[in-house]
């Protein structure tokens, strides 16, 4: 028997387990999957055909997926993106304690005595019709900056990596919340049949420093039940761990063993009448089914050549950024909900122009070439994508500078980041830093206001996406959070 | 053992028993405490209760003083709360409509009940003495012990009936899995079954053989890792590996030791300053240095140092108390009468380390220990106390003026020959060039050599030195607790920020729980002491309630890490009170209160279902069954093992490293330790000591509901996914489990095929197949035979999977089919559940 025989096996086992399941077991079926469950609604109304909260999307959804470019390790913005050419002649002058108002410092500059302000050596261009500013690096990026909103004003009170990250992607500094893509899983269930609804890429990026490393806790559930943890795609091995038969066995043997397990779980259910029994045999068929899907998803030599035109050559190497973007393309095209990058190496506390420009080679195209392409395909109209780090990076150099050696320190009083697509208003800047890229001199936006605003363009109020544990109801943004309503198209 | 022989008078247990889960019938009389609390607590208490800088209009309706200002006694008509609460005005009603907080109908009418009843009201039950509780006498059915008479008297009163007993099989299965994270073996399910003495005798054989199992404890000590956040690295950043796994070592000893309980937590947060505190005891405090440390560059010591006490102190009063203290951090807690005050003045217990806010990376942090491995730790002690003596005669000798006058004598008449023996730092520099470092060498030269009765000892020390040497060498420098001389000042700080200290506070208890006793001293001895006090109302009570929750899954409190006002009130808290108090009678006699759960017919009976009362009580809060729960991500992988004849029960030691997919830590963690997997028996070893890297955890245990080992977890999860099914069909450890399974069935499962068959389905479930089971298990086999026939390569890759051999003397095509036939059996629902 081949393994298509044993899918319509399945299916009518299936069938039929499904007429004499019981509906108990139903919210429990809600998995990782979210397989739609035709009679599955849980009896008390709490889930919806795909998994998620019914009522949930309160408002009208803009975005039905993310893509998230997490750049870590803090992009200098004053390089990048927050361009201050008056700054050009103040080379070496100690930044204004009335700029600095006291702002703590990491314990890499709080001894230093003074604090230069170095300009950016970069040369910047406006790009697009809304005359972005780039560094000469992303130039790659000018062609996509009239689908961008660039926020210049983002804060975190968080100074090192960690609760930095942790901040960003949790709603909290430490460790033990659920992270964004666990929540928007949790709150709206899967797209996908066949493959997990939030899953993560990491690449290492180019620069001479060592990178720091991002923790598998940023994409863990923290107390939501795990089966809404991040499900990361490895760039040695299999794809997705254990997805490949073991030695010796092929899909034959598999589909025959699944098939044989489900008649003897189903002996067992019909005795016991547990309908966690049920539940398990039908992720035993999803596994299989995903046995198929997730090769499917991984194997780019179903794309046209003009696909590594767009992405560039370093897309056809597994484990790259671009190569990660290409897959966060399939991934979105087959109903992804949330997809995670992490690119790490912005960490540039000694030598910015050397470092700098090789991560941006990195990133910088195969970001454009991701906008391009899903525009491309109708679908950056409800993909929100999001592009940015933990924090930004001080104007003032960090240990010894020239102006073509310098490095700078942590930044969160005020960086930038930016969004795109799934109703963000594209080809605008909001918020300002001050003159010095130092603190915020107009529209602030917090991390838990971007997380709000990132719910909105999902749906969801992110004051309802809560979820009790230790007595509290307890949710991504906190208690704090405003969508940001400027930048919604 | 266990004494049940309380003779105590009842409080209201008809009261407490009245109302039932899920049911519709509300009860007349209206308590507070299970009715009202979770009412006001939930929906009120934000901006009425406890935390006085959120207070509204001044009003607190946690204190009945206060609340009467709204509630009018008996007259619901002039209570403005109920007023309020039903009225139609948006400006009026309350809860405000932007707090998205409705009461209900149902809570309305509960509400307007009270007030009509008085509104009386009740300390929260969590806080206020065991009640002394006498079993409620049952007219019928089986009660093998107390905790049934609880259980009984709720089920009648609700009209169910218990399920029947679990036959033998189902049983000895569960409990083994519980007492020991392994399935029974077909041999012990025999003896067990063919056992002609009376069940209750029997059984009983049997929890007294699992009880004493050094297996026992291995297994109990994985989730108090969880609750104790233990882990082999450091958790931030490049997060560097750590070495705590002699204190992981301890928990198992003190378990299989059945420690009691209050000396359980005595070692562990004080164990340092006992009388004569011996290195075992000092180690025991490692469990308050298991949280994680950040290393990376840049960070603010100071900072880091707050959140490593507030880790500790936050994690004492989860564990031990259900408390969930961390909420009064930066401001009075919203709904537990726990404010920041005393939020710090836990903290301040905990603040008096001679610690660095900043980790080493790779090297632990001071205060630390050297200890040798656990079974080792008494012969280090005892060598010392042997050594002692030893140093002390040959300073006493090397202090005499003799030895001087000696000594330098002998430096001037050192000559060429003699001075070319000299260490080789003052060999070659002529005597009166010496400098004083040179010369301390020459002196302890001379010591250690020359000078007669000095150099005898030596020779003596010598020997005793190099054993402590080995034995240190084979343990770990180990974090432990230590208390500084000049302790630092404790502060509130203000919205918990660390470097806005408000007013000064001293290491205190609450005042809402019962004092400190008066002479006791205010550390963390006095602490520990205050906690295991019979008269503190919470530790007994969480204690047992982690103990049930172990046997059946769900917790008599449904919410182990929060009993205060949001957590969930107890289902039996009668039956809660009783074993509370019972255990401290008992001694905190742990394996005592295991073995008086698993002895009950509660625990007992089968936990089939019916649609009926699936959905009457999903959860089975009633316990109208018994539990039925898959495995833990430890015990499905270590059931594997031992089924497959691979497990290597060794215990204790350095973390191993078993298989993992290749290339986890390298994909996001660039420098650092490798993961240069373990082979031989370490492959095989218990999970307990599997190497757990916070940044890149095992995926094996994370797929399967593993606490993350980051902060304190007291709750265990389970959730069913394909990622679980795809682990548990392909992964190595797996195949190469039933590779082992296979080939057992072939040696030791008899002559036959239905033979062999029948061996593995009772290796796997503790139970021979149905016939049909049998029809289905033998097509399988018949089929999986044809396939490898047909596949020779396929039989060898799959019969040679993992890095233990397959048996040779087995046909590898008939191998092979064994091998799909046991991966079939470790997949079964059955086999990955207790039940």
């Amino acid at each position: 028997m081949n393994s298509a025989d044993e899918l319509i096996r399945l299916e009518k086992r299936r069938h039929f387990l499904k007429s004499s399941a019981l509906n108990v077991g139903a919210a429990a079926l809600a998995s990782l999957l979210g397989k739609p469950l035709a009679h599955g609604a849980a009896p008390t109304g709490k889930r919806n055909a795909i998994g998620g909260i019914e009522g949930i999307q309160a408002i009208a959804p803009k975005a039905k997926r993310v893509i998230y470019l997490f750049q870590s390790g803090g992009p200098s913005h004053a390089d990048l993106y927050d361009y201050k050419p008056h700054l050009k002649n103040q080379f070496g002058q100690n930044l204004p304690d009335s700029i600095r108002m006291g702002q703590r410092l990491t314990g890499f500059t709080k001894n230093q005595k003074t604090l230069p302000v170095v300009p950016t050596k970069f040369h910047f261009k406006q790009h697009g019709d809304s005359g972005a500013w780039l560094c000469e690096h992303l130039a790659p990026l000018g062609s996509v900056v009239d689908e961008i909103c660039f926020i210049k004003s983002v804060y975190s009170e968080a100074i090192n990596h960690d609760p930095a990250r942790t901040l960003i992607q949790t709603g909290a500094q430490l460790a033990g919340r659920p992270s964004m893509g666990t929540w928007v899983t949790y709150g709206l269930g899967s797209q996908c049949r066949d493959l997990p609804a939030f899953m993560v890429l990491t690449s290492i990026g180019s620069c001479k420093r060592t990178p720091q490393p991002v923790s598998g806790r940023l994409w863990e559930s923290g107390f939501l039940p795990s089966q809404y943890q991040g499900v990361k795609l490895q760039s040695v091995g299999d794809p997705i761990l254990y997805v490949s038969n073991p030695q010796g066995v092929d899909q034959a043997i598999q589909g025959r063993t699944l098939s044989a397990l489900s008649r003897l779980n189903g002996i067992k259910a019909a005795q016991l009448g547990d309908p966690e029994i049920d539940a398990r045999t039908r992720q035993y068929e999803l596994a299989f089914r995903m046995q198929t899907s997730v090769p499917e998803l991984t194997n780019i030599a179903d794309e046209p050549e003009s696909t590594f035109g767009l992405y560039g050559d370093g897309a056809r190497k597994r484990g790259t950024f671009a190569a990660n973007c290409l897959l966060a393309r399939r991934m979105a095209e087959r109903g992804v909900r949330f997809i995670q990058l992490y690119h790490v190496g912005w960490d540039h506390h000694q030598n910015i122009p050397r470092d700098l420009p090789l991560m941006c080679q990195d990133v910088a195209q195969p970001t454009a070439a991701l906008l391009m392409d899903l525009k491309q395909r109708g679908l950056l109209d409800d993909t929100l994508v999001i592009w940015g780090g933990e924090f930004g990076r001080t104007i003032f150099s960090q240990g010894k500078m020239t102006k073509e050696v310098y490095g700078r320190d942590h930044h969160g009083r005020c960086f930038t980041m930016w969004m795109a697509g799934g109703g963000i208003r594209g080809g605008m800047t909001y918020g300002q830093s001050d003159d010095y890229a130092y603190g915020v001199a107009e529209n602030p936006v917090h991390i838990h206001d971007l997380q709000a605003t990132i719910l909105h363009l999902l749906g969801i109020r992110h004051t309802q996406l809560t979820y009790r544990f230790q007595g509290r109801e307890f949710r991504l943004t906190d208690v704090h959070g405003n969508v940001v309503q400027d930048i919604l198209a | 053992m266990f004494r049940t022989s309380m003779k105590r008078f009842t409080i209201g247990c008809a009261g407490l028993l009245g109302v039932l889960i899920g049911s519709t019938a509300v009860a007349k009389e209206v308590s507070f405490n299970r009715d009202v609390r979770p009412i006001l607590s939930d929906k009120c208490f934000a901006c009425h209760g406890p935390d006085s800088n959120a207070r509204k209009a001044d009003l607190r309706l946690d204190l009945r003083d206060s609340a009467l200002t709204v509630i009018e006694p008996g007259k619901i008509d002039e209570s403005e709360l109920i007023h309020r609460i039903t009225a139609s005005d948006p400006d009026e009603v309350m809860p405000p409509v932007k707090f998205h907080k409705k009461i209900s109908k149902q809570e309305v009418g509960i509400l307007r009940d009270w007030v009509e009843q008085g509104a009386p009201y009740e300390s929260h039950w969590s806080f206020i003495p065991l009640a002394a509780v006498t079993p409620p006498q049952v007219q019928s059915g089986d009660v093998f012990n107390a905790i049934d008479q609880f259980v009984l008297a709720r089920l009648q009163n609700a009209g169910l009936n218990p399920a029947s007993q679990a036959d033998r099989r189902t049983l000895i299965r569960r409990v083994t899995l519980d007492l020991t994270g392994l399935p029974p073996t077909p041999a012990e399910v025999d003896d067990f079954v063919n056992d002609s003495d009376p069940l209750d005798v029997a059984y009983g054989k049997v929890v007294d053989r699992l009880l004493k199992s050094a297996r026992y404890g291995e297994h109990m000590a994985y989730s108090w890792l969880d609750a104790a956040r233990y882990a082999d690295s450091d958790g931030y950043e490049s997060d560097p590996l750590r070495n705590m796994w002699p204190w992981r070592d301890w928990v198992v000893w003190a378990l299989n030791s059945n420690m009691p309980y209050d000396r359980f937590i005595i070692e562990q947060l004080a164990g340092d300053m006992l009388p004569g505190a011996t290195m075992r005891q000092k180690l025991a405090t490692g469990f308050n240095r298991n949280h994680r440390l950040n290393n990376e560059g840049g960070i603010l010591p100071e900072e880091w140092l707050v959140e490593y006490v507030a880790d500790r102190a936050e994690t004492t009063a989860t564990v031990f108390m259900g408390l969930t203290w961390g909420c009064a951090r930066c401001h009075d807690h919203k709904y537990d009468p726990i404010s920041q005050t005393d939020y710090y003045s836990l903290f301040a217990f905990f603040h008096k380390l001679p610690e660095q806010g900043s980790a080493r990376g790779d090297r632990n942090a001071e205060p630390m220990m050297h200890s040798p491995p656990l079974p080792k730790i008494e012969e280090y002690e005892a060598n010392q106390k042997a050594l002692a003596p030893l140093k002390a005669e040959q300073s006493t000798l090397a202090a005499a003026q003799q030895f001087t006058a000696q000594l330098k004598e002998w430096i001037v008449q050192l000559d060429d020959a003699q001075r070319k023996k000299l260490p080789k730092e003052i060999a070659p520099v002529a005597p009166d060039k010496w400098n004083a470092k040179q010369k301390a060498a020459a002196r302890d030269y001379f010591l250690k050599n020359v000078h007669q009765e000095t150099a005898t000892l030596q020779k003596q020390i010598a020997v005793w030195e190099k054993r402590q040497a080995a034995l240190l060498k084979a343990g770990a420098k180990v974090m432990v607790m230590a208390d500084m001389a000049q302790p630092r000042k404790t502060h509130v700080l203000i919205r918990g920020a660390y470097d806005r200290p408000g007013e000064e506070v001293a290491a205190e208890t609450p005042s809402w729980l019962p004092p400190m006793k008066k002479s006791a001293p205010r550390n963390r001895l006095g602490l520990a002491q205050w906690l295991v006090d019979p008269q503190h109302p919470l530790t007994a009570r969480v204690a047992v309630n982690r103990i049930w929750t172990h046997h059946f899954g769900a917790g008599l409190v449904k919410t182990p890490e929060d009993f205060g006002s949001q957590g969930e009130s107890p289902s039996h808290p009668a039956l809660l009170d009783y074993l509370a108090a019972s255990f401290i009678e008992s001694g905190w006699d742990v394996k005592g209160l295991h073995k008086l759960i698993v002895m009950s017919r509660s625990y007992r009976q089968s936990s089939g279902m019916s649609q009926e009362l699936l959905a009457r009580d999903p959860e089975n809060r009633l316990l109208a069954r018994g539990p039925r729960e898959r495995l833990a991500a430890a015990v499905i992988r270590d059931q594997a093992l031992f089924l497959g004849g691979l497990l290597v029960e060794e215990m204790g030691g350095p973390a191993v490293k078993p298989y993992q997919p290749d290339g986890l830590w390298r994909e996001i963690i660039k420098g650092g330790p490798t993961y240069k997997r373990d082979t031989g028996s370490k492959l095989y070893r218990r999970s307990l000591y599997s190497l757990w890297r916070r940044a890149v955890k095992p995926p094996l245990m994370m797929l399967l509901d593993a606490n993350e080992r980051d902060t304190c977890r007291v709750s265990q999860k389970r959730t069913n996914t394909p990622l679980q099914a795809l682990l548990l069909l392909n992964d190595v450890v797996f195949v190469e489990a039933a590779r082992g399974m296979g080939s057992r069935m072939m040696l030791e499962g008899g002559t036959t095929e239905p033979e062999r068959i029948t061996w593995g389905m009772r290796l796997a479930t503790s139970r021979p197949p149905t016939s049909e089971e049998l029809k289905i298990l033998q097509e399988e086999l018949t089929s999986y035979r044809q396939s490898f026939q047909a596949n020779a390569v396929a039989a060898k890759a799959l019969v040679n999977i993992g890095e233990s051999k397959p048996n040779e003397t087995l046909a590898v095509d008939e191998l092979a089919a064994y091998t799909a036939l046991a991966r079939l059996l470790l997949n079964l629902d059955e086999t990955i559940t207790k039940e």
